[in-house]
């Protein structure tokens, strides 16, 4: 277990030191959620009907932009080699980086949210319920980024193709997380729709570690 | 990969399976079949299309656009069976590393883009006379075209590989991730939004539809479901040759460093 804190730790580390680039994810975040003002105008009502869905889509476009990052470096300089002789399983090394690669890319997301939602002229009680389906939410899409990143990382010239698989498999996290929010006539919906959002999750977060892990014994080969 | 894909003379001791599934063998017995193929597939869509046109009635509410329906039920029940021969192909190259693994999930992928893309055309067309529109976010069309996605996505991931046997078994991995996320992409885009009609062939009380109409649908499904298994017979000996070809190709230009060198 000393091994697996180890890791986080590191990557941690590797993130927000000089040559880590954990907050410019957070800033292409926070600029996809203010351009998209510019797009509708600048109507009010309506931005506050759109807000929940704007903030999901910027959320899942940036956690797309940060996942090449998960295995790329350490496959290029070979630390992924080292790691796989380690007596650390792969599946645990792989839930490590996730964990270190959600703390650094996801929440400071979910942290800016609220300065999103005043932009997108978000009441207090739709902020919080944004900021819970995405703390929900995200983990389902590191999960997904993850495999798209394992599947791709040995390839050279493929920077595109990882999110071309991941988009069409982050669609039920993309309904469950915006139906959630819906308000209105269909709350039983929305509640029901948040339990699904959150099994969704656990069930990416068990099969995750295995097929990223299979994934990458497949590359190194 | 070029040591898998070169026939070694006749492995009498293997299985019957392990003999059909050699890629050697397979050119040899995949070409015996391709003509009686080829007759059965085009007789049953002759056939299919003959009773579509002029022995099926013209629906008392649709008209004779229901008889796009015999193009687009087939398409769109093989765009979900390519996926199938994919994951089961998937399996057999993980487990077994079979190399006629691989070559099989490779050539069914653009197939089952092509069916997938078939049944979304068609329905286009059907539904603009019938709904008013060619496109509605409807449950089942919005997670065909999500299948589509999925197939296409697979297909750009073949293209980037330079080594494909090593390609084939990381694809083996996605396509097996999609096979366990396809039904909840379907489920959860129904549970999203849903206009179109459901299941009415196979149903426990039996099908909705009278036998006129079913019988021009099940002669089309048989002969779209055969023409596929031509296509993916050709594809696949396409496929076993290009990769000869390329080995031969790598194995000449050794040979001719070394005499340089």
């Amino acid at each position: 277990m000393r091994a697996f804190w180890a890791l986080v730790q590191r990557d941690i580390k590797l993130a927000t030191r000089i040559g880590g680039d954990a907050m410019t994810v957070l800033l292409f975040y926070v600029m996809v959620g203010a351009i998209m003002p510019f797009a509708i105008g600048p109507d009010k009502v309506l931005l506050a009907k759109l807000g929940p869905a704007i903030i999901w889509i910027s959320a899942l476009l940036s956690l797309l932009l940060a996942l090449d990052r998960l295995f790329r470096t350490d496959h290029e300089d070979g630390s992924l080699i080292a790691m796989r002789q380690a007596r650390l399983p792969l599946e645990m090394i792989v839930v490590a980086k996730l964990l270190a690669h959600w703390l650094t890319n996801a929440v400071p997301l979910i942290v800016a949210t609220p300065l999103l939602a005043i932009l997108l002229n978000l009441d207090a009680g739709q902020t919080l319920k944004v900021i819970l389906t995405l703390l929900i939410g995200t983990p389902a899409l590191v999960c997904f980024g993850a495999i798209g990143a394992a599947v791709t990382v040995t390839i050279k010239r493929g920077g595109l193709i990882a999110p071309i698989l991941i988009l069409p498999l982050s669609i039920p996290t993309l309904i469950f997380g915006v139906s959630a929010l819906s308000t209105g006539a269909i709350e039983t919906a929305a509640s029901s729709a948040l339990l699904f959002l959150a099994g969704f999750t656990l069930l990416a977060l068990v099969f995750t570690p295995f097929a990223t892990a299979l994934a990458l014994k497949m590359g190194a080969e | 990969m070029s040591k898998n894909a070169s026939i070694d003379p006749t492995p009498q001791d293997l299985g019957f399976f392990s003999r059909i599934a050699h890629p050697g063998h397979f050119l040899i017995w995949s070409k015996r079949w391709l003509v009686p193929l080829t007759i059965i597939t085009v007789a049953l869509l002759l056939f299919g299309t003959y009773l579509a046109f002029f022995n099926s009635p013209a629906d008392y509410q649709q008209g004779d656009t229901v008889r796009i329906m015999y193009v687009h039920v087939p398409n769109a029940w093989l765009s979900q069976f390519c996926y199938a021969v994919m994951v089961v192909a998937s399996i057999g190259s993980l487990v077994w590393r079979h190399p006629l693994a691989d070559v099989s999930a490779k050539a069914a992928a653009p197939l089952g883009a092509t069916f997938t893309a078939v049944a979304l055309a068609t329905g286009a067309l059907w539904g603009a006379p019938t709904w008013g529109t060619f496109w509605e976010w409807d449950g089942r069309m919005t997670s065909t075209l999500v299948m589509l996605f999925i197939y296409l996505g697979i297909i750009a991931l073949w293209r980037t590989f330079e080594d494909q046997a090593r390609a084939g078994r990381i694809i083996a991995v996605i396509t097996l991730v999609g096979a366990i996320n396809i039904p909840i992409i379907k489920f959860s885009v129904e549970w999203w939004n849903t206009l179109h009609q459901p299941a009415s062939v196979f149903r426990v009380d039996g099908p909705t539809m009278p036998m006129s109409i079913l019988l021009p649908l099940f002669v089309m499904f048989f002969g779209f479901s055969f023409l596929f298994l031509l296509l993916h017979f050709i594809s696949m000996r396409a496929e076993i040759l290009r990769r000869r070809v390329r080995a031969l190709e790598r194995r000449n230009a050794q040979r001719l460093r070394e005499q340089q060198a």
